[in-house]
This record gives C-alpha cells, sequence and structure tokens, in this order.
C-alpha cells in the first residue's frame, strides 16, 4: 500500500478517525467493566468490615458521623447479628504518618472495645512503619496489642509518651500516628453511640 | 503553610526522580554535563506547570462533569503532546535564543513521564487548581535538582578509574543509589 | 527474519531494559516484589503486542507527520483498557501498581518499538515482536524483583525463605533499587560480551 500523503485534510483526518475509534472501544471497555469495579470497591469494603469485627449477619447502610474538633466525617457501619447490634466498623485516618496519610478500619465492639482493625492505606516504610498492618494485633505481645483495650479505660499512647502500648521498633511517629486514627474512631463511635445509643437500638426496617 | 509542605515533600523528601522513580530516563539521558541538566531542568519546569493547569481544567471542566474519567490517560497524553508542540512553536516565534537553549530538550519531554505522572498525581491527590500549580512546580524543582547534583557527580566520575564491567549505566544507576540514599535522610522531615 | 530469532532477542541480547536501557522508570518503580513486577510486565507486554499490530496494520494509512500522535492515542487506548480491567479483576495488584499503570503510555519501550519496528514490518513480525519484547521485559522485572524481594524481606514471591530478622530492608527501599539494576545491567553485559 502506498504511504498517505501529509496533506493537512489526511492528517486531521486520520487524527480524528483514530482519536473516535479509541474512544468508542474505551467507551465499550468501560462498560463491560464498570459493574466489575464497582463490585471489587464493595467486596474490598465489606471484606474489610467483616475482618474487623465478630460475627454479623448484616451491616446497615453506613452513615457520616463528624465528631467535635474534627474537620472531615467518618464513615460509620454497624452490624447487627439478628436484631442485636454487634459493634460497628468506623473507616478511620490520620495525616500524621511518617508519609502523610494513613487510613485504617477499625471494629469497635457495643463495650467500646476494639476488636479488629486493618489498614487500608498507607505509605509508610517498608520493614519499618508498614509493620502496623500486624504489630498492634498480635495476641501473643501484650503490650503491644491494642485488641479487647477501651482507649478511654486506658493511657491509650505509646511507651515514650507515658502510655500503655508499645511503640514498633523505629517507628515512634507511625506508632502515634496509629494510635491517633484508632482513637478518632473511637471519637466517631462514642459520637455514634451519643446519637443513637447502642444498646436501645431497636432495628428499623 | 500548606504550600510549603508541598514544596518541601516534592524537592526533598519524596523527590521525584531520585524517591518516586519517574523521569529516569532523562535522568540517565541528558546527565552528562550540568549546563545541559539546567537547560533540560528548566524545559521541564515549563512545561509541567503549563500542563498541570491545562490537564487539571480539563479534568474538572470536561472529564468530570460529562463522567468520562476513563478517558482520563488518553486526553492527558494529547494534551501534553500538543502543548510541547505548541510551546516550541510559540518559542521560535518570539524568543528565538530561548528556543535554541530549550529547543531541543521540548521534544524529548512528550514521553518524559514526570509530566503525565504530576498531572495525573495532582488529580489524584485531590489538590485545587493553586495548590496543584505549586505542585507541578516543588516537582519541576525537585527533578532539576536531581539532574543537576548528578550531572556534577558525573563530571567527576569521568576522570574516575571504574571497573571495566561497571562503566557506563551500571554505574551511572549505583552512584544514584547512593544520591538516593542521601535523600532518604530528609524522610521524616515533615 | 527468522519468527524465532525475532522472538527471542527480546530475552538477552536486546533486553529492552538491561541491554537498550529503555523504560527504566516503572522497572525501578514497581520491583519492591516478584510479584508486583510480574503484574507490571504482563500488563506492559499486553499492551506492546496489541500496539504493535495494530500499528503495523493501519501504518499505510497515517500520514508521515502525525506519526507520533496517532501512535501515541492508539498507546493509550489500550493502556486504558488494561487499567480498567485491572482495576475490576485484580483490583489489589492495581493498588500497589498505582500511577505507573496509566504511565505505561510513555514507557519508552511501547513507543520504542512502534516506531522502531512495527511502523517498517507486517503485522505477524510485529505481534511476534512485542510479545518477545513484553516477555523480555517481564523476565526482567520478575528478576529484579526476586532479588530485592529476596535481599529486602527474605521471600520470594511471598514464599518466606530466611526469617526477617537479617535481611537488608535497603534493598526494598529506593536506593536498593538503583543498586541492584547497575548490577543487573553489568552481568548482562559480561553474559552478552561472552557471546560474542
Amino acid at each position: 500500500m502506498k504511504q498517505r500523503e501529509s496533506t493537512f485534510i489526511n492528517m486531521v483526518a486520520v487524527l480524528l478517525v483514530i482519536s473516535l475509534i479509541s474512544g468508542a472501544l474505551l467507551g465499550f471497555v468501560h462498560q463491560m467493566t464498570s459493574d466489575a469495579i464497582e463490585i471489587s470497591t464493595i467486596k474490598l469494603q465489606t471484606d474489610a468490615i467483616a475482618g474487623v469485627l465478630p460475627e454479623f449477619d448484616l451491616v446497615k447502610p453506613s452513615l457520616k458521623v463528624l465528631p467535635d474538633s474534627e474537620s472531615d466525617s467518618l464513615e460509620i457501619f454497624p452490624a447487627y447479628k439478628g436484631d442485636k447490634l454487634v459493634g460497628v466498623a468506623v473507616k478511620s485516618y490520620t495525616d500524621r504518618g511518617f508519609s502523610g496519610h494513613i487510613s485504617v478500619m477499625v471494629g469497635i465492639d457495643t463495650m467500646g472495645n476494639f476488636t479488629g482493625y486493618e489498614v487500608l492505606e498507607h505509605k509508610e516504610t517498608p520493614g519499618l512503619g508498614s509493620k502496623m498492618t500486624e504489630w498492634f494485633r498480635d495476641p501473643e505481645k501484650e503490650r503491644q496489642n491494642v485488641i479487647g483495650k477501651n482507649p478511654i479505660k486506658m493511657k491509650f499512647a505509646v511507651s515514650k509518651d507515658g502510655g500503655e502500648i508499645d511503640a514498633i521498633t523505629a517507628s515512634t511517629v507511625t506508632s502515634r500516628a496509629f494510635l491517633d486514627a484508632l482513637k478518632r474512631a473511637h471519637t466517631g463511635f462514642g459520637k455514634f453511640t451519643g446519637k443513637t445509643n447502642p444498646e436501645m437500638v431497636q432495628p428499623e426496617q | 503553610m500548606n504550600y510549603l509542605i508541598i514544596f518541601i515533600s516534592a524537592v526533598l523528601v519524596n523527590n521525584i526522580v531520585l524517591m518516586q522513580f519517574l523521569g529516569i530516563c532523562p535522568f540517565l539521558g541528558v546527565s552528562k554535563r550540568i549546563s545541559t541538566a539546567a537547560g533540560m531542568g528548566a524545559a521541564v519546569t515549563f512545561v509541567m506547570v503549563l500542563a498541570t493547569i491545562v490537564t487539571y481544567l480539563v479534568q474538572k471542566l470536561v472529564l468530570q462533569p460529562f463522567d468520562i474519567g476513563y478517558l482520563q490517560t488518553i486526553a492527558f497524553i494529547l494534551i501534553i503532546a500538543a502543548l510541547v508542540q505548541m510551546v516550541e512553536i510559540i518559542l521560535k516565534k518570539v524568543s528565538p535564543s530561548l528556543y535554541q537553549a530549550l529547543g531541543i530538550y521540548l521534544p524529548l519531554i512528550t514521553t518524559n513521564c514526570t509530566i503525565l505522572g504530576v498531572a495525573l498525581l495532582a488529580i489524584q491527590k485531590d489538590y485545587n487548581l493553586l495548590e496543584g500549580v505549586v505542585f507541578a512546580f516543588s516537582n519541576s524543582i525537585g527533578f532539576s535538582l536531581a539532574l543537576v547534583l548528578f550531572a556534577g557527580i558525573r563530571e567527576h566520575l569521568e576522570l574516575m578509574e571504574v571497573p571495566s564491567q561497571l562503566k557506563g549505566t551500571p554505574i551511572a544507576l549505583i552512584t544514584a543509589g547512593i544520591l538516593a540514599m542521601a535523600f532518604m535522610g530528609f524522610s521524616g522531615l515533615i | 527474519m527468522n519468527q524465532m530469532k525475532n522472538f527471542t532477542k527480546g530475552f538477552l541480547r536486546e533486553n529492552p531494559i538491561l541491554v537498550l536501557i529503555l523504560g527504566t522508570c516503572p522497572t525501578l518503580g514497581v520491583t519492591s516484589s516478584a510479584a508486583n513486577g510480574l503484574g507490571m510486565g504482563l500488563a506492559t507486554t499486553f499492551v506492546l503486542v496489541m500496539s504493535n499490530l495494530v500499528i503495523s496494520l493501519v501504518k499505510s494509512q497515517i500520514p508521515d507527520k502525525v506519526r507520533i500522535p496517532s501512535f501515541v492515542v492508539i498507546i493509550a487506548a489500550f493502556v486504558t483498557v488494561v487499567e480498567l480491567v485491572m482495576q475490576a479483576y485484580t483490583p489489589g495488584l492495581f493498588k500497589s501498581l498505582g500511577i505507573f499503570i496509566p504511565l505505561i503510555v510513555v514507557n519508552c519501550i511501547v513507543l520504542g518499538r512502534a516506531e522502531a519496528f512495527a511502523s517498517k514490518n507486517n503485522a505477524l513480525s510485529s505481534a511476534i515482536d512485542g510479545l518477545g519484547m513484553g516477555l523480555g521485559f517481564t523476565l526482567a522485572l520478575v528478576v529484579l524483583g526476586s532479588i530485592r524481594e529476596f535481599l529486602g524481606n527474605g521471600s520470594i514471591f511471598n514464599i518466606r525463605i530466611y526469617p526477617e530478622d537479617y535481611t537488608t530492608l535497603l534493598f526494598v527501599l529506593a536506593p536498593g533499587a538503583f543498586v541492584v539494576l547497575g548490577y543487573l545491567i553489568a552481568v548482562t553485559q559480561m553474559i552478552n560480551k561472552a557471546n560474542k
């Protein structure tokens, strides 16, 4: 085949045709994948909620709670077994990480004790700060485990700051930030219970 | 205050070349002389700030309202390619001397992943327009800094005796590794 | 050209990363583990094969002066396809590769093969060239990722080889990437010299 001449009309026409075909192709693929993307995003979230709470069979639609002295609201997912509230999962965060933002899903039972956590997003140093994904839920190490603890009933800070939690070795900044995210989650939980009082909550249909 | 944090973070702590691994090709390619490195840095600064503004506006005014976010990659790269071409043409007409200085670097910039990378990151980080501009400017300064520093080291490296197996790219990369190690000292600064 | 030779040249003799020194950004950026390297390599291979194939088919219709922009649009389209598919079916990998997926567009390997090979050869050779180059790229990424993961984390593909206490963290961080790639290129140069 002969090479098409580089006339102005040819150039514009060819570029236009290529862009149109590409656009159409992408529109098609977008349509094909958009459902799957939505499902996988929701699945990531439900998996995280299931990972931090004791057994439940229903998660009520989430609600936004704005703790006092905060500018951003937290998303709270109340989980029920039968008619009874078993706990809430709070999507919390902190901006004080060694490399900035950390986002954590935190599970809290009706008594206000932590039941589990799952780090959703972080940019902490691999091998140091990144250890927080496991460090604070090691059942063997009472001093660093936060599961089953209630930040209101204890000195919830790293030992360097006079608290009762052992920080990750060589990663005090990350540890402080992590506890900050957990405390924020608990504040959100307090606000949530203050509003609806979990003991009294009736499942509304 | 916020802007200062963005600036320090982009220039030192999360240096785009040494920590984020963007723009390695020009980093290795045009860093043999300090003067060429500075020229490349200037050209990148110019295009990066311009590109971030335009892509930001396109994202907020076209892609988001029409819900066609999936065309982001294709739209951004077209904008950058067109922008580079336009800058080249305008520069040629308006300031031939500046064109002489920066001209040879411009075609290389389209495929410089720092430009597209920074434009995408500015959207991802949810910056407003002004923050985006500061972010782009800081990153281009960070890029230029890494390039010029590295060029300075390489000018000296030429006079050194290097084991023959390591000559060329290998020793350049190892040097870059040591430079990256030095930049790691800045982490935790903010 | 012999198709077999065309296919295998990307592995060692003309390996895009280790010999041609193209596409260094994703190479360094995503190889903190072997699995990430593999994912990135395969995504790039798909884009390489498809864009090489399409470009070699339409090359005679594209006027010379708009050649590069046309190629870029075609490449960007396939990159977005990969992006959407990965987001839908491998969300974990999509997250850990992050910004390097859209940046496949400006990976010099892809545009370089389009310009140097696909715009001059027929569809079959171009597709094979893309596949060979892509797999060579993947191979280099996996090797680099394995070395870094082994030294820095004590494991390969998440399988622990030795206890974490003896690892050298530096290798999964930025400086380690540069240094390991530097030595890997040196070794490749020695092998290629010996084979000559």
